[in-house]
């Protein structure tokens, strides 16, 4: 047998002794999703049971080193370890910004400290993560942005309003954008860390047209923020977020593919059959498209292990990514019928599918919208002239 | 397996890359043959060098001669000959005719194996009967006769058909027409009594025939595989078809993107290169988006059939329907880009929607590959 085969056997017999059965059947809503944090909310054992056990053996980060709370799998072990996980049908244990956004920020930018201290809490699900980019000034534009952090020698005091900050209400802590030079758009910018229980930090959750309220506004009034919470250096905070934005960019990406078994097809006609060949046809087109950006994702992900994809790469799957889970939503729709009208019905599970369908409208606007995608891949990865 | 090419496949992919742009540019085989108005549909010198560097016998095993590789690098000298829209039977003969010949009788493997690998011999698949790509129903007799079978129907959009040294045929040995079993393939010798070509030059310069059968008397070993039980068989064959018609298309899409976006960096107007303008750079970001993600699902389909995997006819189908999208919408945007030069003979990028337009039908268009993927996937 060889060594992949014996770590695949490994996996597979480890999958089947603990990963327990409610945490095989796909996630239904947002109650499935588990999200940890310091007053995690678990739905049942099982949930609580899954992170337990996958963060115990650093499974709910595979490809992190082991001193940061990882297995300390390579880039071909973790892909095994994601098909195994997969053939189960079995739920990512954890969600987290920590673990998408920051954890690659502080793995490249961050000192050995900030590693051991910030890491080690994420890959357990102990600390929740948001991430403060946005301003109301300052969407696309983002480097425009005027939230300040005033030098008081040991500490910055920071003041100033971000806005769809996703579940700030629910998070511990923040990874944020600070003005510190006034004169330097660019190289003005530092990114900072924070508890989001530190006086002077406010959050008020934004009521979308799902009705749900995913993102915040966030209010920071002279909120003191140690010297030694800066990831990277001192105006160079731009370098992070650009970086940190690819991976923004890549887990956004991942909403727009399907497997075999997945299909959108398929889904609806277990859902009461398709007696329409336009919609049928419609539905076969989608697949094809959600079949063919799967393969993209895969070779994306591999491609990217081993330097191999083009740095602006990821900028194409957000936008390739995002239209497509658009799309997914639309057809879901009008599959459903009136069904997917029904707004808050037990049945619906509460209107899961409309809102679910408003929900993914924000897809191509959130992490950098299509438009701007396109400009950078034009610009980038095109060389076009002037872009 | 990483879905990139391993580092033989990409030493192949530089060795064939240099090859067919030198020996296979638009200029001197594709222009060259159609302006002399050859009717061979190739340049048979330049297939004699295929097999010098070993690419007719990629398919096939070493035993039999061959590289013994397998669709990711067949599919890497198709996306070559699709950039340089070289005419050329690779696909017909490396690819269809290697694979169902992998079946046949050590006979009829030794009449056209050692051709196949010195580049002397050229296969066409005889498969449509009508229009279009209707693989389900196959119309053509062949009834017991003698020591062996006598056809009796016709056949359309034979590729290399009039040149072929041998028809692979698909024909009805028992039941009706749409019925899944009672097919058999033939390998039928191209001199054999009673076949009738009517060859016709298509829109992309390529040559196909309607080819007639009129009680064709063959013998028993040019049957590939089981009488009646050739469905199989033929699925094989056109997963290895499709998915080297859609490694092709996707050559000849990036072929069509890359003239493309080098216009667009060259051609001024208002004072200003057209590639500033950001109507232009959206579409065409929006296309390379569209080009990597046939790429993809192409390379994905090529591992899946090179690892035998039980699925991978959906992933073909995929694969074949995305590539065709993606590159028509390659060849149409690249036309309008070019503007009034595009509609102009003289430009290459009006050949490659001609070659894009006749692929996309080779084997079953997007449609036929929609319908199928949603049949495979129990819809």
């Amino acid at each position: 047998m060889s060594e992949t085969d014996t770590f695949r056997a490994e996996i597979r017999a480890w999958l089947d002794g603990n990963c327990p059965p409610e945490m095989r059947l796909p996630v239904a809503d947002e109650d499935d999703v588990c999200w940890g944090g310091r007053n995690p909310k678990f739905k049942n054992e099982a949930q609580k049971l899954w992170l337990d056990r996958c963060a115990a053996k650093g499974y709910t980060v595979p490809d992190w080193p082991v001193a940061y709370g990882g297995a300390g799998m390579t880039p071909a072990q973790a892909k095994i370890w994601r098909e195994e996980l997969g053939r189960i049908g079995g739920r990512s244990p954890l969600s987290s910004f920590g673990i998408w956004m920051l954890g690659p920020a502080l793995l490249k930018f961050g000192t050995e400290e900030q590693k051991v201290h910030y890491l080690n809490p994420i890959a357990r699900g102990e600390v929740r993560w948001c991430q403060g980019y946005s301003e109301p000034g300052s969407g696309s534009d983002l480097v425009s942005l005027q939230t300040y952090g005033d030098d008081q020698g040991d500490h910055w005091v920071v003041s100033g309003q971000k806005i769809w900050t996703s579940y700030a209400d629910k998070a511990d802590w923040i990874f944020c954008l600070v003005r510190t030079d006034k004169t330097n758009k660019y190289q003005g910018i530092s990114f900072l860390l924070f508890d989001m229980t530190t006086p002077g930090v406010t959050t008020k959750p934004i009521k979308l047209i799902s009705g749900n309220s995913p993102f915040c506004e966030t209010f920071f009034d002279n909120v003191p923020v140690p010297k030694h919470q800066i990831v990277g250096e001192l105006n160079r905070g731009w370098d992070v977020a650009k970086y940190l934005l690819g991976h923004e960019r890549e887990m956004i990406s991942g909403a727009g593919g399907a497997d075999r078994l997945n299909t959108i097809g398929a889904m609806a006609h277990r859902h009461g059959g398709i007696d329409n060949p336009v919609l049928r046809a419609e539905l076969a087109l989608f697949d094809i498209d959600a079949l063919a950006y799967g393969a993209m994702g895969e070779k994306f992900l591999d491609e990217a292990k081993v330097g191999k994809a083009h740095p602006a790469q990821p900028n194409m799957m957000k936008y390739a990514g995002t239209e497509l889970n658009k799309r997914r939503h639309e057809l879901l729709m009008a599959a459903g019928g009136s069904t997917a009208l029904e707004w808050d019905s037990a049945e619906t599970r509460g209107g899961a599918a409309p809102r679910g369908w408003l929900r993914t409208k924000a897809n191509s606007i959130e992490g950098g919208t299509s438009e701007v995608m396109l400009n950078v891949v034009a610009k980038r990865i095109l060389d076009l002239p002037g872009a | 397996m990483p879905l990139y090419h391993t580092e033989d496949q990409t030493m192949l992919a530089d060795t064939v890359t240099g090859f067919i742009a030198d020996e296979g540019a638009i200029k001197t085989q594709l222009r060259r043959l159609r302006d002399s108005n050859d009717t061979a549909g190739y340049d048979p010198k330049l297939w004699k060098q295929f097999a010098e560097m070993g690419l007719t016998g990629v398919l096939l095993s070493e035993a039999d001669g061959g590289l013994g590789l397998g669709h990711v690098e067949a599919g890497i000298v198709l996306r070559e000959i699709g950039r340089n829209l070289t005419p050329s039977p690779f696909l017909s003969t490396a690819v269809i005719g290697a694979t169902a010949l992998g079946a046949a009788s050590d006979d009829v493997k030794g009449r056209y194996l050692p051709g196949i690998i010195a580049g002397e011999t050229v296969l066409a698949l005889a498969l449509d009967e009508g229009p279009k790509h209707r693989p389900e129903r196959v119309k053509l007799k062949a009834e017991r006769a003698g020591n062996g079978f006598r056809l009796t129907g016709a056949k359309d959009f034979v590729l290399y058909g009039a040149t072929a040294d041998a028809l692979i045929v698909a024909a009805r040995t028992s039941g009706a027409d749409s019925d899944a079993d009672g097919i058999t393939l033939f390998a039928v010798p191209h001199d054999a009594a009673g076949i009738g070509h009517n060859a016709v030059r298509l829109v992309d310069s390529s040559m196909a025939s309607h080819v007639t059968f009129d009680g064709v008397q063959v013998d028993g070993s040019t049957v590939i595989g089981d009488v009646d039980g050739g469905r199989a068989m033929l699925d094989k064959v056109l997963n290895a078809g499709r998915i080297g018609a859609a490694a092709e298309l996707n050559g000849v899409g990036g072929g069509a993107f890359a003239i493309t976006t080098g216009y667009l960096k060259t051609r001024k107007q208002f004072g200003r290169l057209i590639g500033e303008f950001q109507a232009l750079q959206h579409r065409a970001a929006h296309l390379y988006s569209e080009l990597e993600i046939a790429d993809a699902a192409v390379i994905k389909a090529q591992q899946l059939l090179d690892g035998g995997c039980e699925h991978a006819a959906v992933m073909v189908s995929v694969a074949k329907a995305k590539a065709s999208l993606a590159t028509n919408l390659a060849v149409r945007e690249g036309v309008q880009m070019h503007g009034g030069v595009g509609m102009t003979d003289e430009f290459d990028i009006g050949l490659f929607m001609k070659r894009d337009r006749a692929l996309a039908e080779f084997l079953g268009d997007a449609s036929y590959h929609a319908d199928r993927v949603a049949t495979l996937s129990g819809y």
